[in-house]
């Protein structure tokens, strides 16, 4: 994964906001990166960049050898559903479908015809092999994570993004789903960007990138 | 210092105006107060027209009216006490102009007429009209423009009445006494009293009516009413009497679109009820700061009440004046069946309106606002305090109480309040039974359908409730309009159809006892089926087994009426045709039994008489009783000559009798009307054909009106379903997010969306369907009592024009959403 100039700016009443400035870094397959900052910092606005879930305003973001620039919504969609999982802070699980088809749903998406047995395979994994019917509503805080870290690795992503995986979680929990995580990560070889703000977490990644004002500082690991 | 809740509830309508929070509130509002006020607007104006116009209505200040000659001593008697008179005879009676044939309704007025009010003229039609007080001079004939069209004759074209011919000479433009008269079938002609005789048509037994008019102060006009003494066969019309079934045929087309117009209110309700909702949880933030910075209970509920009550008002002023431009539509609709311009409206309807608005807001949308007073200030540090949601006692009860304090005021009468109530009641929870258990039944199969279908399907699954909402709204306008349309077809046209070939399709009555050989004999050369021809004598009951009948002493108000009414009788020594002894058995063709009746079986039952009772008829002064041998089944739809009363022969061979007749005539045949008419001109010839396309003509037109009050039901439907994807707006966004986050297209989230509200369409439309193929199967068993007809359109139509409605306005509410890039949605949430 590489970043190029990627920048960042909104329209605020008070003029030009610059979130994002000039940020350029290289990530080989396989590698892990913690990006770390202070609130505001930008740092979620980096991940949704580099996921393609959201258009910078200059530089370009090159994913798996493909520039994310001469994508079309559709196609960063596309690439996404082929080559990057996501686990969010708030777990993002469709509330009216059940664990099981919130799995497959990737899958679906991509076209399978039968996704099924890969996604039980995927949820007995994470340790939720008799939970498949249950919906969002009816699964612990750390359960819903684990749904979610399921439906990240079913499609067999090059990439996994990771914001906060464990801002909602308790300490011990926490910890379980961050040893599940890079476990995962270590056995399909995907390549780990994640942001926290937990300096033990961000010390269990190969690299860490700091973010303050919207500008790398130079502590890169 | 106390805040100016005013001004903060003021400040806080404008930012919330502004953000488009309170747009469906205030739409529903307009919506409900549009649909109540377009119909209120529209009766209040007839109302006063009838009530206002009293007398005019009348001609007079007092009428006498019979279906004999009005003795001369009462007119004697009238101008004795200082009333002015004058009088005119009225009957229908077929004209002809060349080869074009009509029936028109006759006046023959004498100088004088009206005593109240004006006629208006003019002298050719689109000509101006001006104010006259003359009458028709002898051997010209004043005509309206409805019989000018039909008759495609112009000022000068002589028109046949009867045996003598007549020069059209003016247009009516505005009779009086024809005011308020609401479903007039056949056309007006005038003529001057003292032409009548020599037309024919006025014999002893022809149906005509006399009007003795009188005019005169109120005083004089009481002292001749107290003095009168009233016969058995006359009825006397005062400005209290003035069109008793005009009243009530108002009264009840009022209380019918003020009661489906509160369908549109309930929905409406609805629709506000749920955009309050998303309103007031978008609040708990606000309120929850406030609550902070010391603002107590009671003054957020001010402010927020403050700010509700405005909307209102101003929702219902808006709603207030469409419902007072639709009601213009409304008398266009109904153009022709109110024969003259109504006055305007009364300003009632502007009150009742906002304060129905108000009602409604306050009903459907307080609940959830008092719970902004229960928002704790803890909230600041724990976002997810929200208030405990309203239990359904506190949800529905404001609610179902503002719809009883709405539906006694639009209907005016308490039975039918609570008949209503019930009926929307239970409406609303069969549809909402239903549309739960095809969405369980849809449910199970979300497995075996594809990632789009399993989508749409989860996602009405957990919204069920929102989901019941907007298949409820829609369900039940479309249902409303299929059986306006589709239904009402089917079951005229089924039931015309029934009628087989050879049908009668003209009656002759007024038929001289000279003329019936004769007519015989014409009939019999030119149609195929004719009927027998009947002799009739109007007669009056007077006595049930020698006791004397008194109307009051009825328990049914049916009983009452045919009590007090007139009764045509007619002898027949076999039973007529499509005719069956019900009770007891007809008699011999001899007639040798004594006196003896026949009675049609219901009003046996109503008039509370069996076999072997004795009735007593007076007919012209004299009294005739006879024996009830049996009771009659009538095939009324026969279109058969048939009497309620028949008696055996010799019962009333003394008495002068006119002769009625029924017969079929082929279109190609038609002609011969214009050869019978001229034959025999005092028959009056009734053309079914004709009195049907009238009926239909008129039918037509409510039905419109009633489309149009229902029109607002679907619309009310249609903000319902707004209200629905607003509520749910949030988590569609988010929902989309993730999904492309998680790599679905445009195409593969817009699938979803679409699968989602076909589903929803689908539902609708088969709960539409089954409910009208319902009312479909009553109507035709218990009104029309016809074979069950199912009509397949309504399956097919139902869930088309649902999922089109749906899907279209679901689409229109979501699509923006897809423009939102994931990662701005997914941050919000």
């Amino acid at each position: 994964m590489q970043a190029e100039h990627l920048t960042k700016q909104v329209t605020s009443p008070d003029g030009q906001l610059t979130i994002l400035d000039d940020i350029n870094f290289t990530l080989h397959t396989g590698e892990s990166l913690a990006i770390v900052g202070v609130s505001g910092s930008g740092k979620s606005t980096l991940l949704g960049l580099l996921a393609g879930l959201d258009v910078a305003s200059h530089g370009r973001v090159i994913l798996d050898n493909i520039d994310l620039n001469t994508l079309n919504e559709d196609g960063r969609a596309r690439l996404r559903n082929q080559r990057v999982g996501f686990v969010f802070q708030s777990f993002q699980l469709l509330k009216s479908l059940t664990a099981l088809e919130n799995v497959m749903l990737p899958l679906e998406l991509a076209g399978m015809i039968s996704p099924e047995k890969i996604a039980i395979e995927k949820l007995s994994l994470v340790g939720l092999g008799a939970r498949l019917g249950h919906y969002p509503n009816q699964l612990s805080g750390g359960e819903q994570q684990r749904v979610a870290i399921a439906r990240a690795f079913v499609v067999g992503p090059k990439i996994l993004f990771a914001d906060e995986p464990t801002g909602n979680l308790d300490q011990q929990t926490a910890r379980q789903i961050i040893e599940l995580l890079f476990q995962l990560n270590q056995q399909h070889g995907t390549t780990l960007i994640m942001v926290t703000h937990d300096p033990a977490i961000a010390r269990l990644c190969k690299r860490r990138l700091t973010l303050a004002g919207g500008k790398i500082i130079p502590d890169e690991t | 210092m106390k805040p100016d809740i005013l001004q903060l509830a003021i400040q806080s309508l404008q930012r919330d105006w502004r953000s488009g929070e309170l747009g469906l509130i205030a739409t529903a509002i307009i919506i409900s107060v549009a649909s109540l006020t377009s119909v209120n607007f529209f009766t209040s104006r007839v109302k006063q027209a009838t009530e206002m116009q009293a007398t005019e209505l009348l001609a007079a200040d007092l009428v006498l009216q019979s279906r004999q000659v009005i003795p001369a001593t009462l007119r004697q008697q009238a101008q004795e006490t200082g009333l002015q008179t004058t009088s005119y005879i009225s009957m229908q009676s077929m004209v002809l102009a060349g080869e074009r044939l009509q029936m028109a309704e006759i006046k023959a007025v004498e100088s004088g007429y009206p005593l109240r009010g004006k006629l208006r003229t003019a002298s050719d039609l689109h000509q101006p009209e001006s104010i006259t007080d003359d009458i028709p001079a002898r051997g010209s004939i004043w005509i309206d423009s409805q019989l000018y069209q039909q008759l495609e004759v112009q000022t000068g074209t002589s028109i046949n009445v009867g045996t003598s011919s007549f020069k059209v000479d003016r247009v009516i433009t505005y009779e009086p006494d024809r005011g308020g008269d609401m479903f007039n079938i056949a056309p007006r002609l005038m003529m001057n009293l003292a032409d009548l005789p020599d037309t024919g048509l006025l014999l002893p037994t022809s149906r005509v009516e006399y009007s003795l008019l009188l005019g005169g102060s109120p005083e004089a006009i009481g002292q001749f009413r107290t003095n009168i003494v009233v016969g058995k066969n006359l009825r006397v019309q005062g400005i209290r009497e003035t069109r008793p079934e005009l009243k009530s045929a108002l009264e009840r087309a009022e209380q019918f679109l003020g009661l489906a117009a509160l369908v549109s209110v309930a929905l409406a309700g609805l629709a506000v009820a749920m955009s309050a909702q998303r309103y007031v949880s978008r609040h708990f933030d606000n309120c929850a700061i406030l609550r902070c910075l010391g603002a107590d209970q009671k003054t957020i509920i001010s402010i927020y009440l403050m700010q509700l009550l405005i909307l209102s008002l101003l929702s219902s002023l808006l709603g207030c004046i469409i419902g007072y431009a639709g009601q213009h539509f409304i008398g266009n609709l109904l153009a022709g069946m109110t024969a003259n311009s109504l006055p305007p409206a009364a300003i009632t309807p502007w009150f009742s309106g906002m304060a129905a608005g108000t009602v409604t807001a306050i009903g459907f949308a307080l609940p959830q606002i008092l719970r902004l007073g229960n928002v704790s200030p803890l909230r600041v540090l724990r976002r997810d305090m929200d208030p405990l949601p309203l239990g359904a006692l506190n949800s529905y009860g404001m609610a179902v109480l503002a719809l009883a304090l709405l539906t006694p005021w639009q209907s005016g009468n308490l039975t039918l309040t609570l008949y209503t109530f019930l009926g929307l009641a239970f409406t609303a929870l069969l549809l909402t039974a239903g549309a739960m258990l095809l969405i369980r039944a849809l449910n199970l199969s979300r497995k075996n359908v594809g990632i789009a279908f399993r989508f749409g399907l989860a996602n009405i699954r957990r919204r069920a409730g929102s989901s019941t909402a907007q298949i409820l709204g829609i369900g039940l306008g479309v249902m409303v309009m299929l059986l306006l349309t589709l239904v009402r077809t089917d079951l005229l046209d089924e039931w015309r159809g029934r009628l087989p070939v050879g049908t009668p399709n003209y009656f002759l009555i007024n038929i001289n006892e000279k003329d019936v050989p004769a007519l015989n004999q014409f009939l019999n050369r030119s149609s195929k089926a004719v009927a027998a021809i009947y002799p009739m004598i109007s007669a009056k009951m007077v006595a049930i087994n020698n006791i004397k009948v008194n109307p009051e002493a009825f328990p049914t108000e049916a009983g009452q009426r045919w009590a007090r009414r007139n009764y045509n009788l007619t002898w027949s020594a076999s039973m007529p045709a499509a005719n069956e002894i019900n009770q007891g058995s007809w008699w011999t063709e001899t007639g040798k039994g004594g006196e003896l009746f026949s009675f049609e079986e219901q009003i046996a039952l109503d008039l509370g008489v069996k076999v072997g009772d004795k009735i007593t008829f007076l007919i012209g002064g004299q009294e005739v009783t006879g024996t009830i041998a049996n009771t009659r089944t009538v095939q009324w739809d026969s279109f058969n000559v048939n009497f309620f009363v028949v008696a055996s022969p010799g019962t009333l061979d003394n008495f002068p009798a006119s002769y009625v007749t029924s017969f079929y005539l082929g279109n190609s045949d038609k002609n011969l009307i214009i050869d019978l008419v001229k034959a025999f001109p005092s028959v009056t010839v009734y053309d079914v054909d004709a009195l049907i396309t009238e009926v239909r003509k008129i039918m037509d037109q409510v039905i419109r009106t009633i489309e149009f009050v229902f029109g607002f039901t679907l619309l009310s439907g249609l903000v319902v379903l707004a209200a629905a994807l607003q509520t749910t707006h949030d988590d569609r966004t988010y929902e989309a997010a993730l999904l492309s986050a998680i790599g679905a297209s445009r195409r593969q989230i817009l699938s979803g969306l679409v699968a989602e509200f076909v589903c929803i369409g689908m539902i609708a439309g088969i709960l539409a369907a089954f409910s009208a193929t319902l009312v479909e199967v009553i109507l035709a068993k218990y009104v029309f009592k016809m074979d069950i007809v199912i009509n397949t359109m309504l399956w097919l139509t139902g869930p088309l024009v649902c999922t089109i409605v749906i899907v279209l306005a679901g689409l229109a509410g979501t699509w923006r959403m897809l423009t939102i890039p994931p990662v701005t949605a997914l941050r919000q949430n």
